[in-house]
This record gives C-alpha cells, structure tokens and sequence, in this order.
C-alpha cells in the first residue's frame, strides 16, 4: 500500500550525459540518412531509424520522466502502457501482412 | 426512539448542508458532490439521447420513410448514439456512483486528486457543450462510428467538431480512471485487504484500466482523421494512400473495449445488489472478481470481431473470432456464480433486486447473441443488420442501464438521506423489462429476416416486427420516465432514509445517510471480509458495528 518512495535527486551530470547521448544519437540519424541503406537490405532503412528511435526514447522515460528511479508500481504502468501498444499494433499489422500470400492468399483455402 | 433519531439528522452536517451557494456546487472538491454534478449532467444528455431514440421508433412505424428525410434520419441515429454511448453510457455508473460510492467504501475521505475529479467534470462538460454546438449546427450523420469515407471525402456536416468534442470528453473519461486507480491503491482503510473489497470495487479497478489504455487510442484515431480532413495528410482516404481499415482497427481498438467500460461497473453493482438481496456472499468472490479483469485485459484482443466483412485477412479474422468466444468464459463466470449466489438465499424482491434480476436475463441474451455474432460464418448474413443493433442493446440497455438504475435505487437512500415510494420503484422496474424487450427482442427476428441497420424504410412484410417494437419504445419510455419523476420527488417528500435502509453489509451503509462531508467521524478499521452476512448479526451482538470497528 505504501508506494511512496523517496523522492530521488538526480545529479545534474546525469542529466548532461543523457543529453549528450540524445545528441549523439541524433547525429548518428543525420549521418545514416545520407547513406542509402535499402541497397544493402531492403527493409534496413527503416529498422536503424526505429532502433535509434527507440533507445532515444527508452533514454527519456527512465532518466528525464524518472521511471528509473519510481516505484516498481510506476514502472509496472509504463510497461502495461507499452505493452498495450504493442497489442494495437501486433494485431493490426498481422491483419496486413496476413492479407497477401501468407500462408494462403485470401480466397483460395 | 425513531423521531429522536430523525431529530438528529436534521440538526446534523452533511455534504449535502454544506454550503447552497452555486459556487459551493461549482467549485466543490467532494466527490461526493461531484457525482451529483455528472448525475445532473448526464441526465440531461440521456433525455436528448432518448429524444433521438423517439424519433427513430416512430420514423420506423410505417414502411415508408415519411417522417423524416433520408439525410435527417442519418443524422438523428448518430447523434442518439454519439450522445448516449459518449456522454451518458461511459461516464454513466463510474462518474455517478463511483464517484460517490468508491471513497466511502475504502473507508477514505476522497479521491486521492479531488481537483482532478472538478476538472473531469468541467472537461466533461466542455466535450459535452461543444457536441451541443455540433447537434444545434444540425449534427453529424456518419454512424457514430465515424468510419471513413463517411465522415472524410463524403462528409458535408460537422465532422470536424464532434471529433474535437470526443477528443475533448475522453480526457475527462482517463482522468476518472486515473483517480480510481490510484485511490484504490493508496488510499484503502487500515485491515481493507485486497480481497476483502466490495466487488463493486474490483469492478471499477478493471474499468479503469480500459479507461487509462483504451481512450488515448480514440483520441489519436480522432485527431487522424481531423489531420487528414484539414491537411490532406493520407491515413485513411485510399485517395491520399491511405486505408480506411486502418480507421476500424483504431477505432475499434478503444470502442470495443469501451463496450467494457460500461458493462464492467454494471457487474459491481449487481454484486453489490445480489449479495445484499440473497443475505449471502457472493459465491466464488475471487472468480467473480478476477474474471472482471480478465474481461478488461481479453476485451482488448477481440476488436477485429467488428470487420469479418471487411478486407481484414481471413486469419485475423479467426483468430478474433476465437478471442471473442473467450471472452464469453469470464462473463459466464459471473453470471453463474450470482445464480449460485441466489441459490438458497433469503431472497427479497426490493426494486434493485427487480433490475439485478433482469439483468442476469437480458445481460445473458445480449453475450448469447454475441457468440451468434463473433461466428465468422454467421457473422457475414447478421452483419449491419437488426440482430446486431438487439444485441448492443441487450447488452448497454439490458445489462448497463438496468445495472445503473439499479444502483441508483440501491444507494438512493445513502446519496440523498431520502427514500423512493418502493411499490412505484417496483412497478417501473417491471415496466422497463417488459418495455425492453418489446422493443428489441423484436429487433433479432427483424435482422435474422435481413433487416439493415441505419434504413428509414423497409419493406412492407417488416412493418408487425417494427410496430411492435416501436410500441415497446413507448413503454420503456414510461418506464425510464417514472423514476426521473419520484427520485425527483423523494427529494424533497420523500421519507428520511435511516443510514442502513437495507441493513446491507458495505463501509457506506456504517456512516450516516446523507454522509458528513468528510464521509466518515472517525477513522474505520475493517475486520471482516466484505459479504459477511452469515455473520452480521454475531458481529452486531458482540458490540461491533457491521464490517468495521472505530478507533
């Protein structure tokens, strides 16, 4: 019942290298975008824009928003939060790639 | 020994003595009060809804479409369901007798953000104002499903608008569910275990959690298609690249889990109402209670169950097909285990125990009549037919209305310290369920015969079906009417309510009737578990006061 932790004072370093690590990501992004990477993979493009994306974010929320440092309660709610989310878009996106040729196109069971 | 009491009350502070002023009802932080404001409120959006509901039985008593124009008819059906599923059906048991009932049955003061409970209201009411200004500019006429191109490339009314007055009222809808949440995790009387709460409760905690993970959903799918009508922006217009299946999938992603949000509370009640009528526990509390968050976490799995006829892949389909029959096991659960609950028990007839009875039947035909729906088969011939539109109703009107009414008789006496006239309580109880189902067991035969939902006219074979259930409108309209009338009444002439009318078990009925504002005059410890009836008068004669001792 008590999920009242102490209020955690992060030191300003932290925050700087947190920053620092955002920028370095966001150059990262800049630097990758002059290369095209479809004519090494096809689907490579996408999948080190959403990687970069994802660690910048993951950054955020457990440093700037304090998840790291919440109750394990708080922490609990994020994850329902994001897995939630996954819920929305697994399902969704099934539909779409389940629509053409996989395993059967649609119609010819 | 009676008017000595009643002196009492009369001399006493309650919430309700507490200040007359406007701005004592305005600005109030008691959740109590609050929850009057959202009874006001959604009153009043039940009336107008009500009057669409009108409009719509007597456009469909003759086959041809006379009494309205096609383009009206469109927009009256949406705006009767934009009203009633937006501003009274989801706000409805959780803003009105959760508000009240949730604080005094954790044995806490309030909620744990009371000026975050004020702004829901105000946001509420915003949402609600401006759908006003939509319905006065002539309404929308989409469905209220808003699916694209009907409310994108065809749209030629207020599309725009409503979206922002949604947008605007779900907020009001996640900070609820937010207050709830917290209030039950922190906020619970000292000995109130987890598994020692109302099952009113539990019902609640699963309702916000839709509430919280559900609702952002339905802003975002609204801001989309506000993006895509102003800026061209393709998301959904095949035109702009975009898929308006993509819009279903959203959509649905919230709306069918927002089915839960208003059947959810409605099972607390009938709970509360069941155990307390039968004098016994309610049999299998864990099962019942665990099964209210199964139904919040497996109602998220299931919304493909609205697009089989859609271009939606066959093996999506079939997996939400075979979700959808899963979610029928939790409810089944509760319903047999209120049957079993009843099963020996010292039951009485009072009128919430006439609509908890009514919703074990109707509430069992509506998730029957969802199994027919969520087979992929016969999905395809039921699709947008009546059988359709008789099993949302069994299921809002049969299961959440008559569970909120219900509610509302059951703590009536609590919330105004005033009893309702009981004979007349019954007789309107009775005249719903026979009006109800007049109106909509009609409605299955007609969508099984191939009936389309949203047509103002039909063929001549349908108009004895259609007859029939518009006469049913005219009787469930009586019988809604019927208590706005004496509750209205019992405020002011009715007979003062004793602080435990039903002699019922929960922490609200040990304070007094009105409650003071503070809920309780002393800090309550709980010993017992929450449906101790076997017990009650051994804990009554050993000197302790019901469920809780003071300290």
């Amino acid at each position: 019942m008590s999920d009242h932790t102490e209020h955690h004072i992060v030191s300003p370093k932290i925050y700087f290298a947190i920053f620092g690590a955002l920028m370095v990501f966001t150059a990262i992004t800049v630097a990758v975008a002059r290369f095209d990477l479809a004519s090494v993979w096809g689907p490579l493009n996408i999948i080190v824009a959403m990687t970069v994306a994802t660690i910048k974010a993951t950054l955020v929320v457990l440093y700037f928003m304090h998840v790291r440092y919440s109750s394990k309660l708080t922490q609990v709610i994020v994850i329902a939060g994001l897995f939630w989310l996954l819920i929305m878009l697994v399902l969704t996106i099934a539909d779409y790639v389940a629509r053409t040729g996989w395993p059967t196109p649609l119609g010819q069971v | 020994m009676a008017t000595e009491v009643i002196e009492k009350v009369e001399s006493r502070s309650t919430y309700l003595n507490n200040g007359h002023t406007v701005k004592s009802w305005l600005l109030t932080l008691d959740h109590k009060r609050i929850g009057l404001l959202y009874l006001f409120s959604i009153s009043i959006f039940f009336l107008i809804g009500g009057i669409y509901a009108s409009l719509i039985r007597l456009e469909l008593v003759t086959p041809e479409g006379d009494l309205l124009t096609p383009d009206t008819y469109n927009r009256v059906f949406t705006m009767h369901g934009v009203i009633m599923i937006f501003f009274f059906l989801i706000p409805s048991i959780p803003a009105v007798l959760g508000n009240f009932l949730l604080p005094i049955m954790l044995g806490a003061k309030d909620v744990a953000f009371p000026k975050l409970n004020l702004l829901s209201w105000y946001i509420f009411m915003l949402g609600g104002a401006l759908m006003m200004y939509t319905l006065i500019n002539g309404g929308i006429d989409t469905g209220w499903t808003f699916y694209p191109p009907y409310s994108s490339i065809y749209s030629n009314s207020e599309v725009t608008m409503a979206g922002v007055s949604i947008f605007i009222t779900g907020f009001s809808s996640i900070l609820t569910g937010l207050n709830f949440m917290v209030t039950i995790h922190t906020m619970r009387a000292p000995g109130l275990t987890w598994f020692r709460l109302p099952l009113f409760v539990w019902a609640h905690y699963a309702t916000s959690l839709i509430q919280i993970l559900g609702t952002p959903v339905i802003a975002i799918t609204v801001l989309a298609l506000a993006l895509e009508r102003t800026f061209q922006i393709g998301i959904f217009d095949p035109k702009l690249g975009g898929d308006p299946v993509l819009f279903q999938h959203m959509f649905w992603f919230y709306s069918h889990p927002a089915v839960y949000i208003m059947i959810l509370p409605s099972m607390g009640v009938i709970s509360e109402i069941i155990a307390n009528s039968t004098r016994k526990r309610v049999f299998g509390y864990h099962f019942v209670a665990f099964s209210s968050l199964a139904i919040a976490v497996f109602g998220f799995l299931v919304w493909g169950h609205h697009m089989f006829t859609t271009s939606q892949s066959m093996y999506a389909g079939m997996v939400f097909s075979i979700i959808s029959y899963a979610v029928a096991i939790p409810s089944a659960i509760k319903t047999f285990n209120w049957l079993a609950t009843i099963y020996k028990g010292s039951v009485s007839f009072s009128t919430p125990m006439i609509y908890a009875l009514a919703f074990l039947g109707l509430f069992t035909i509506g998730g029957m009549t969802g199994l027919f729906l969520s087979a992929l088969g016969l999905d395809i011939h039921l699709h947008d037919t009546y059988f359709v539109v008789a099993h949302f109703h069994y299921v809002m009107v049969g299961g959440a209305i008559i569970g909120y009414l219900g509610g509302l008789h059951y703590w009536w006496p609590k919330m105004t310290g005033r009893l309702y006239p009981e004979t007349l309580g019954r007789i309107s109880a009775v005249i719903v369920f026979v009006g109800f189902n007049f109106t909509f067991m009609p409605q299955f035969i007609l969508g099984y015969l191939g009936m389309p939902r949203r047509y103002y006219a039909y063929v001549p074979e349908f108009q004895v079906l259609h007859v029939l259930s518009s006469g049913g409108a005219f009787v469930l309209a009586v019988g809604f009417m019927l208590p706005l009338f004496y509750l209205a009444w019992s405020i002011k002439y009715g007979q003062k309510a004793p602080n435990n009318p039903w002699t019922a078990f929960g922490l609200e009925w040990q304070t007094a009737s009105p409650p003071p504002t503070e809920n309780f005059t002393y800090n309550p410890v709980v010993t017992t578990e929450a449906y101790e009836f076997e017990h009650v008068e051994e804990i009554r004669n050993a000197g302790k006061t019901g469920a809780i001792q003071t300290a």
